[in-house]
């Protein structure tokens, strides 16, 4: 089914943005414009009712079909109120089985709209009702989990106000849903990728670079880098898998080029719900000549932190409070971490004004830490200046310890954690990594030296001037509330081969490993050691996932967790809901290629 | 490509001779068995629910030996609701390379040559087609030789390739058993070495390239192939020993990534038994030739 705009879908479009900020939309929709139907509602609901459906959208001048929501791509904000039990009637209206996943919501199994584990999906003309009660508040988002609708727009934003009625911690109140937008058919990125897998990077080491480089850190450290990467089959260029070649990066479905504006009045403040919904961008978000406090980190408070930039895996959600004096107009600019585009928003007093856009960052490049090589000088990572750090090698040097500051490890864990000298750990997993994994058709490479780098920013972050949000910084609001020491670890790699664009979990894809079996109840350690070279925004369903990040009782609770390349991480999981439960990395072609594990709870 | 398109008709039944074919010995023995399913023999179009290839739990031959702590259960196999998959990760993919589809020419006329390959399967699994000629300037249509191979992926950037050749042009026919090795080499070099065997002996070729990036869509290409042979088909124009050689610097502009047209000079011919052979009938022994084309995939 098909609803086309008479003709002048952009212009109504973009006029519509404008005035859409301050508009709410109550529970039931109507076929409205994505800008009004993102803004958060003005009150909770708890019936909804969904239509799945493609979707006519202008995007860069270029009309296409999206997928979308009762007229909307993105989906309209849905805004719940913690203690109600919710009453979503979905209906596809594609040519296709579809699905709607509540993501980092605690529901049962059967609710949390996974094809195959939860409900066999809805199928075309069918309505599905999902019916769970709202035990949490903060910022959400949900999104199809069927194929890759989640690419051609099926994702939109969950606010759920907390049963004592709702935050009034800011005159105003906006989601940012973040995006990848491309026309490109999903099967055939994968495809190519599978073909070509540097199909999207256009901005590879040349000849031209390497004079330049030779020029600036002469020719023999020139050539021994490139011989270096060479030697790997590598390329430090390799950031991002799909580019801005062909994504338009959107903010509430808005291209860069107007944006999506919000408004406020000066000295209001301003808390900005931030969502990654792209299917493979992690983005780095500021406001020049505002400093953010992030008050909240995948819908869960945290003790605030005043931050000039931030980086948002896919999947992630921040919530930041902004407080402009002046009139602005103020510039949400979000890069994508290749730096090969952005997604834009204004923060103005009236509609219609744009602030400037700044350039874009320096790109990052790959560094031999990235490799799993660490015991490199932390808070180096290499920018595009043709040097990495990392020249050292894999030497085993003492500073990995300022690498970990003050890593907890919970409940009695571990007690060489405690050591001055936290290498062991390190070494230890790389010892196990060489035992257990080879490299072979799925492992391209084995981080042999894995270290902690919740420290860090993330690549192209590091010494830009800015404060940047790390995962150290991150500090919950209360304290845990499950003190129980794990029963068990479990380690898994993240594993791929880029050549053959083969991703997956100890050298295995889906298809070829076991499910993950947690008994219901028990508490957990997951550790994941990341071999690849890029990032992997890892999503355990149903439960938190309570990142160790050195806050002791006070770890956040977080369901998606960005791993950087060749850092180890863990976190500690409490197995409450038995039933069959997705675990997976969100790039979702890396998911759809078999970065996937089914986790069965019972 | 009728050609082609027959043989893909019966990949299914060629993945399936292949499931569970014992590879050890190769770098990952945990993954010996891919648990390669042709399925209906066709990707599943549009919906990715269809539960077109199976699960291939219990049938992966070793496992790695648990790490501390990892569940691993021998126990029931998880069942899907639906038998829907959540993930399709075990797809089949289609592409074919026309590496070189140029003419070639000098002050003496033109040839026009052809050398593409192409692949369907899984990750692990392919049904892999090779062809080339060349046209040369009295119309002939010479250096003929298609290859249907079982391309199996064995290490990060090799797969090991066996099958037949036929020399399929305006000579004899001959046909040749195929094996060999097709991938990246360290420093991004890419590589082919197969060697074939028939009732006539041996022979073995071996391909090389490698792109230097000017910028990011011109890129510089130097390639080569050269051909041995254990002993001499004089009605082919072979010789024993090294016979041929084609190598090429081809500058390519990568307009779109799957079309890019080309300029550059080949130098291909004869080496020793083949040049006496070329000599004696007065054909060209040695050429540099200035070639223009395109190179294309899907």
């Amino acid at each position: 089914m098909m609803y086309s705009f008479p003709g002048r879908g952009a212009l109504s479009r973009r006029r519509f943005v404008t005035g859409a900020a301050a508009m709410g939309v109550a529970g039931s929709f109507c076929r409205a414009d994505a800008a009004a139907l993102t803004a958060v509602p003005e009150r909770a609901a708890s019936r909804f009712s969904l239509s799945v459906e493609s979707v006519p959208v202008v995007i860069g001048g270029r009309r296409a079909m999206a997928t979308g929501i009762n007229g909307s791509m993105p989906a309209p904000t849905l805004r719940w109120r913690e203690g109600d039990t919710v009453e979503i009637a979905v209906t596809n209206r594609l040519d296709e089985t579809t699905s709607l996943h509540w993501h980092g919501i605690r529901l049962p199994a059967e609710m949390d709209g996974v094809p195959g584990l939860s409900f066999a999906g809805i199928r075309p003309g069918e309505t599905f009702t999902y019916r769970f009660p709202v035990r949490q508040n903060g910022t959400y988002w949900y999104h199809s989990h069927s194929g890759m609708q989640e690419q051609t727009g099926l994702y939109g934003a969950l606010v759920i106000d907390p049963a004592e009625g709702p935050v009034r911690t800011a005159e105003r109140d906006y989601v940012l849903v973040l995006s990848d937008w491309t026309d490109a058919d999903p099967e055939q990125i994968v495809s190519n990728l599978k073909f070509q897998s540097d199909y999207y990077n256009f901005r590879q080491r040349t000849v031209g670079t390497f004079v330049r480089d030779a020029a600036r850190e002469g020719l023999r450290a020139t050539v021994r880098d490139r011989l270096r990467w060479g030697a790997m089959n590598m390329a430090p260029t390799d950031i991002s898998d799909v580019s801005g070649i062909i994504y338009t990066y959107l903010m509430n479905g808005q291209p860069p080029e107007t944006g999506w504006t919000g408004l406020f009045r000066p000295g209001e403040r301003v808390r900005l719900r931030v969502i990654n919904a792209a299917s493979m961008t992690l983005f780095d978000v500021r406001i020049p000549g505002l400093v953010m406090q992030v008050v909240s980190a995948d819908g869960r408070e945290v003790e605030p932190v005043p931050v000039d930039e931030f980086r948002i895996g896919p999947a992630e959600t921040y919530d930041v409070i902004v407080r402009p004096e002046g009139a602005g107009p103020w510039t949400v600019f979000v890069q994508s971490e290749d730096r090969t585009g952005y997604a834009r928003g204004t923060l103005a007093v009236r509609p219609g004004a744009l602030g400037p856009v700044p350039p874009m960052d320096p790109r990052p490049l790959r560094t031999m830490v990235d490799m799993g090589m660490g015991g490199m000088d932390a808070g180096h990572a290499g920018m595009d200046m043709g040097h990495d750090s990392g020249h050292r090698g894999a030497k085993a040097s003492g500073d990995m310890s300022d690498a970990m500051p003050g890593m907890d490890h919970g409940g009695g864990h571990m007690a060489q954690m405690e050591m001055p000298d936290s290498m062991p750990q390190a070494m230890k997993d790389g010892r196990t990594a060489g035992r257990s994994l080879r490299e072979g058709v799925e492992v391209q490479s084995v981080a042999m030296m894995p270290r902690d780098r919740s420290g860090e920013p993330g690549a192209g972050l590091e010494g830009n001037g800015r404060r940047c949000l790390t995962y150290a910084d991150l500090r919950a609001t209360r304290a845990g509330n499950d003190p129980r020491p794990p029963s068990r670890e479990i380690t898994l790699h993240l594993t791929g081969n880029m050549q053959r664009f083969i991703w997956g979990f100890d050298g295995k894809k889906f298809s070829e490993a076991e499910p993950v079996r947690l008994s219901a109840g028990e508490r957990v350690r997951f550790i994941l050691i990341n071999d690849t070279m890029m990032e992997h925004p890892i999503h355990l369903h149903g439960f938190w996932s309570e990142l160790e990040n050195g806050q002791g009782a006070f770890r956040p609770y977080k369901h998606t967790l960005t791993v950087k390349p060749g850092e180890r991480l863990s976190y500690l999981v409490t197995a409450d809901v038995p039933g069959l439960w997705a675990y997976h990395c969100h790039l979702l072609y890396h998911m759809e290629v078999g970065m996937f594990r089914t986790v069965v709870v019972s | 490509m009728g050609l082609a398109a027959l043989v893909l008709s019966s990949v299914p039944a060629l993945a399936h001779d292949m499931a569970g074919m014992e590879m050890s010995g190769m770098e990952m023995p945990g993954m010996a068995v891919s648990g390669v399913n042709g399925g209906d023999g066709k990707k599943p179009a549009g919906s990715r629910q269809a539960a077109a290839v199976s699960h291939v739990s219990g049938k992966v031959a070793r496992h790695p030996a648990p790490e501390r702590g990892v569940p691993v259960s021998r126990s029931r196999p998880v069942s899907y609701i639906g038998g829907i998959q959540p993930v399709m990760d075990h797809m089949l993919y289609a592409h074919a390379i026309l590496d070189e589809f140029e003419a070639r020419y000098n002050g003496r006329g033109g040839a026009f040559r052809y050398d593409g390959q192409g692949w369907y399967g899984t990750d692990y699994d392919k049904l892999w087609i090779k062809s080339e000629g060349t046209v040369g300037r009295n119309g002939r249509f010479g250096d003929g030789d298609h290859e249907i191979l079982y391309d199996r992926a064995v290490s990060r950037y090799f797969d090991v390739q066996t099958g037949v050749r036929l020399d399929i042009d305006n000579g004899p026919v001959r046909p040749w058993g195929a094996v060999g090795i097709q991938g990246l080499a360290l420093y991004f070099f890419d590589l082919e070495a197969t060697a074939y065997f028939s009732d006539r002996g041996a022979a073995g070729r071996l391909q090389g390239s490698y792109d230097i990036l000017l910028t990011n869509r011109l890129i510089l290409q130097p390639q080569a192939e050269l051909n041995f042979y254990s002993g001499a088909d004089r009605a082919r124009g072979v010789g024993r020993g090294f016979s041929e050689f084609d190598t090429g610097l081809r500058l390519r502009y990568e307009w779109f990534r799957k079309l890019a047209p080309y300029i550059g000079i080949t130098y291909s011919g004869q080496a020793g038994q083949a040049a006496d052979i070329a000599r004696r009938q007065n054909s060209v022994v040695r050429d540099v030739v200035v070639t223009f084309g395109l190179r294309a995939w899907f």
